[in-house]
């Protein structure tokens, strides 16, 4: 009954078990400000679920999904930033109607390239389409010619300092190490107040767990199969005849999406766009997410990033000379005691009890139903 | 009976201890007491910020880790030494100042983030805090829609003015302008070659350089070279140098790269005690990392030198020293973040309340006259009338004064015909 193309049973409840946590506990319990918080330590996680698809199941690692974060955030500030330089807004500078960092860099005129980000249609497009074909068109480059492995990882690594390097050289163009800041306003409505916050929190939620589905689906498809097929044994399934390359282009395109909508949605929560986002470190960071949480599991990878991001902000709070030595001690027991990450603690210990819990209840059948274990109720 | 028994035989050393209790509650209301004449809290904090009967909070803001830490931990240093002074004369309004420390971490939206929980979360009634540009650029939107009130140190580009900022540093006009006519008078120079690090901070500063060059000294501009930050690469800007042999070199290159430009420069042998440079980026504490000997005899343009001979720095220099150590050197930026506290605690005794609008109201024209570059005031535009001073680097990481304006020099975030 509950077995279907997004989930299986198990899979169900876990997502119900985040969506409750995150529609219903986490905005019952924290104020706007933690509230906004969360929110950006969620456009991290279409990263990870990115991560998850294309290097857990498809065993691509990417080290460099600032990249696709940047273009995507990118995208979406260029849009709020013309929004925010009318010429009444500007009027104190030499050129006004333009973003404040071009009219510092001497520039007088809007460049080409942005005239289109006036239009929100073209930005959404641009989100989703600008990562998406750049991810392909450096997938058919690495993938056609069976570039693989560690090789891969470090020209992924390669294109973010690039790019880092290219957003900070053309600071007239795209603000330079400032970044894109002080972006007020989407159609009109002002995404400053708390109120505006808490709307963004919730739309963004609900395009996590849309990208939730997406990867459910591309999880339980033959598609799916094929990539973890490809991880073990990548000979085999060439030999039967699957084209391998345009397989990993899809893993790899996809998680760029993800990526590219997390951007977008850290532009309109935050408020801001800059290039440390894009380079070789946010990239690493954005893995590290994936690993802690749990690379085969989709939800592993959602909690991975708001435990790391939640203890990044909790230790540098508490210590902010010192906090870098727990975040590192952390992520080293992590990885030395529990490779699989959160997913596979709650895999090898929690979910076995769980299990024998259940089963334990359905060999004595007096009272209890199957219903009332699916629905995750707690006994008595 | 047996009560009248008991009280004969108290101790006498129990009758003391007893005393002695029934001294503490005294003691423990004694220091609300000698704060008798503080107002009450609800007349000087209606906006709901942090302060209580005894105690007032204030935020500090700058990266303690990354690649900035090196810098910021100055203005750290130098932010809790006043805050520390302020408390020991008695604090502000009769309340002790005490601060929340938040870690910046080199990273701008950090700033923003921590600026925002200061703010919303912490209540605090003002922010000492920021650097580089980015960082106060990613942090003002924060400061402007949640009134905050941040004291901001640094040396920077101007074309800025906001009502919740205080720049306790010198916008560009201040830094640049007297420094160039002073070394255009003494040298005779003419021919001018810019450096700088590629971002806005120099760009706006050679922008407003070349235009005085060109157009007040009459001058020309022979050269205009930009490197990414971190660049360590200099070997063809010396070689156009020495094609080019300008009058006089003005750096504006800043952090790690100093290290590489002075020793190359001084490899391909250029001489700094014959060839005049200018730069407006190198303080004690980038000398400390460049070393005296690579640097010697270059000029730089400051508010502030740690050699100053004036009564207010000859107490200033060795308290911080006392409280961080002998070796710390004290560079223009580390003095500007000193001046935030006290101008915050001046502005607030002015305005007689903690309320962001009131301070930012009362702040033009609250001087200062125990700072220890001299006298400082707030102006009009938030921005600090100070003097501009040019001093020679010694061989021992200090620098010796050369020239200081006769008077103090006005402020002018948005100057006309240098844009």
């Amino acid at each position: 009954m509950t077995d279907n193309r997004f989930f299986n049973r198990s899979e169900l409840i876990g997502i119900l078990v985040l969506a409750v946590f995150l529609v219903v506990v986490l905005p019952l319990t924290l104020d706007v400000f933690r509230l906004n918080l969360v929110a950006k330590y969620l456009t991290y996680a279409f990263v990870a679920l990115g991560l998850v698809i294309c290097w857990g199941y498809g065993g691509i690692l990417s080290l460099g999904q600032g990249v696709f974060f940047g273009l995507g955030g990118y995208c979406m500030a260029m849009f709020l930033k013309l929004e925010a330089s009318s010429v009444e807004n500007t009027k104190i500078q030499s050129t006004p109607g333009i973003p404040d960092f071009m009219d510092w860099n001497q520039i007088t005129a809007l460049p080409f390239f942005w005239k289109p980000f006036n239009s929100l249609t073209f930005t959404i497009a641009a989100i989703i389409l600008v990562p998406g074909i750049f991810a392909w068109i450096i997938g058919t480059a690495m993938f056609k010619r069976r570039v693989g492995g560690t090789y891969f990882a470090i020209i992924t690594q390669a294109v973010a300092a690039i790019l880092t390097i290219l957003i900070v050289g053309q600071q007239g163009y795209t603000g330079g190490i400032n970044g894109m800041t002080d972006l007020r306003t989407l159609k009109g409505w002002d995404i400053r107040p708390d109120h505006a916050k808490i709307v963004l929190y919730f739309f963004e939620v609900g395009c996590l767990f849309v990208c939730i589905m997406i990867a459910q689906f591309v999880r339980h498809s033959k598609l799916g199969r094929i990539l973890v097929a490809m991880r073990e044994k990548e000979d085999r399934v060439r030999f039967s005849g699957y084209s391998v390359a345009n397989f990993k282009i899809f893993a790899f395109c996809i998680a760029a999406m993800f990526a590219a909508i997390g951007g977008a949605m850290f532009a309109l929560n935050v408020g801001f766009m800059s290039p440390s986002f894009v380079g070789i470190v946010p990239s690493i960071e954005m893995v590290i997410y994936t690993a802690v949480g749990g690379r085969l599991s989709i939800l592993g990878a959602i909690y991975g990033t708001l435990l790391v991001n939640f203890a990044k902000t909790s230790l540098s709070e508490t210590f902010p000379e010192l906090w870098l030595f727990g975040l590192g001690g952390l992520f080293i027991a992590v990885v030395l005691a529990f490779p699989n990450g959160l997913a596979g603690i709650w895999g090898d210990y929690v979910q076995p009890r769980i299990d024998r819990l259940i089963a334990s209840r359905k060999s004595k059948p007096d009272g209890w139903t199957d219903s009332s274990v699916a629905d995750g109720a707690p006994a008595e | 009976m047996s009560d009248e028994a008991n009280k004969g035989l108290l101790s006498p050393l129990r009758r003391k201890l007893l005393m002695g209790m029934a001294a503490v509650p005294a003691i423990t209301m004694l220091p609300p007491a000698s704060f008798a004449q503080a107002p009450a809290t609800s007349a000087v904090n209606t906006t709901g910020l942090a302060v209580t009967d005894t105690e007032v909070t204030v935020g500090i803001l700058h990266s303690a880790t990354g690649t900035m830490a090196i810098s910021e931990t100055g203005s750290i240093e130098a932010e809790k030494l006043a805050i520390e002074q302020i408390n020991a004369m008695g604090g502000v309004l009769g309340r002790k100042i005490k601060f929340i420390q938040e870690d910046g971490a080199s990273d701008w939206p950090t700033f923003a983030e921590k600026a925002k929980k200061l703010l919303v979360n912490d209540k605090v009634a003002a922010i000492m805090g920021c650097w580089t540009s980015a960082s106060r650029k990613a942090v003002l939107p924060v400061m402007e829609q949640y009134n905050g009130m941040l004291y901001y140190p640094t040396f920077y580009e101007g074309l800025e003015q906001s009502k919740n900022v205080i720049y306790t540093g010198q916008e560009a006009t201040q830094q640049i302008l007297a420094g160039l006519n002073w070394i255009a008078k003494e040298k005779g120079a003419k021919t001018f070659f810019f450096i700088g690090s590629d971002y806005i901070w120099p760009r706006t500063s050679n922008k407003i350089a070349r235009k005085h060059v060109e157009n007040v000294l009459k001058g020309k501009v022979v050269g205009e070279e930009y490197y990414a930050l971190g660049s360590t690469q200099f070997n063809s800007v010396i070689n156009k140098i020495k094609l080019t042999k300008p009058d006089v070199i003005f750096t504006d290159v800043v952090g790690g790269s100093n290290v590489a430009f002075y020793k190359q420069l001084k490899a391909a042998g250029i001489d700094l005690a014959k060839q005049p440079l200018l730069t407006i980026s190198v303080t004690e504490d980038e000398i400390d990392g460049i070393g005296g000997e690579n640097i010697a005899g270059a000029y730089a343009c400051m508010k502030y030198f740690q050699s100053l001979d004036n009564p207010n720095n000859k107490a200033f220099v060795p308290a911080f020293k006392k409280a961080w150590g002998e070796k710390t050197v004290i560079g223009d930026v580390t003095q500007a973040a000193y001046l935030g506290p006290w101008l915050w605690k001046l502005t607030v005794e002015k305005a007689g309340s903690f309320d962001v609008d009131k301070i930012a109201a009362a702040s033009p024209g609250v001087e200062f006259k125990g700072a220890p570059e001299g006298y400082v005031r707030i102006h009009e535009n938030h921005h600090l009338w100070s003097k501009t001073r040019v001093g020679r680097a010694k061989l021992d990481g200090q620098f010796e004064l050369i020239y200081e304006t006769a008077d103090l020099v006005e402020p002018d975030p948005f100057p006309k015909g240098y844009q």
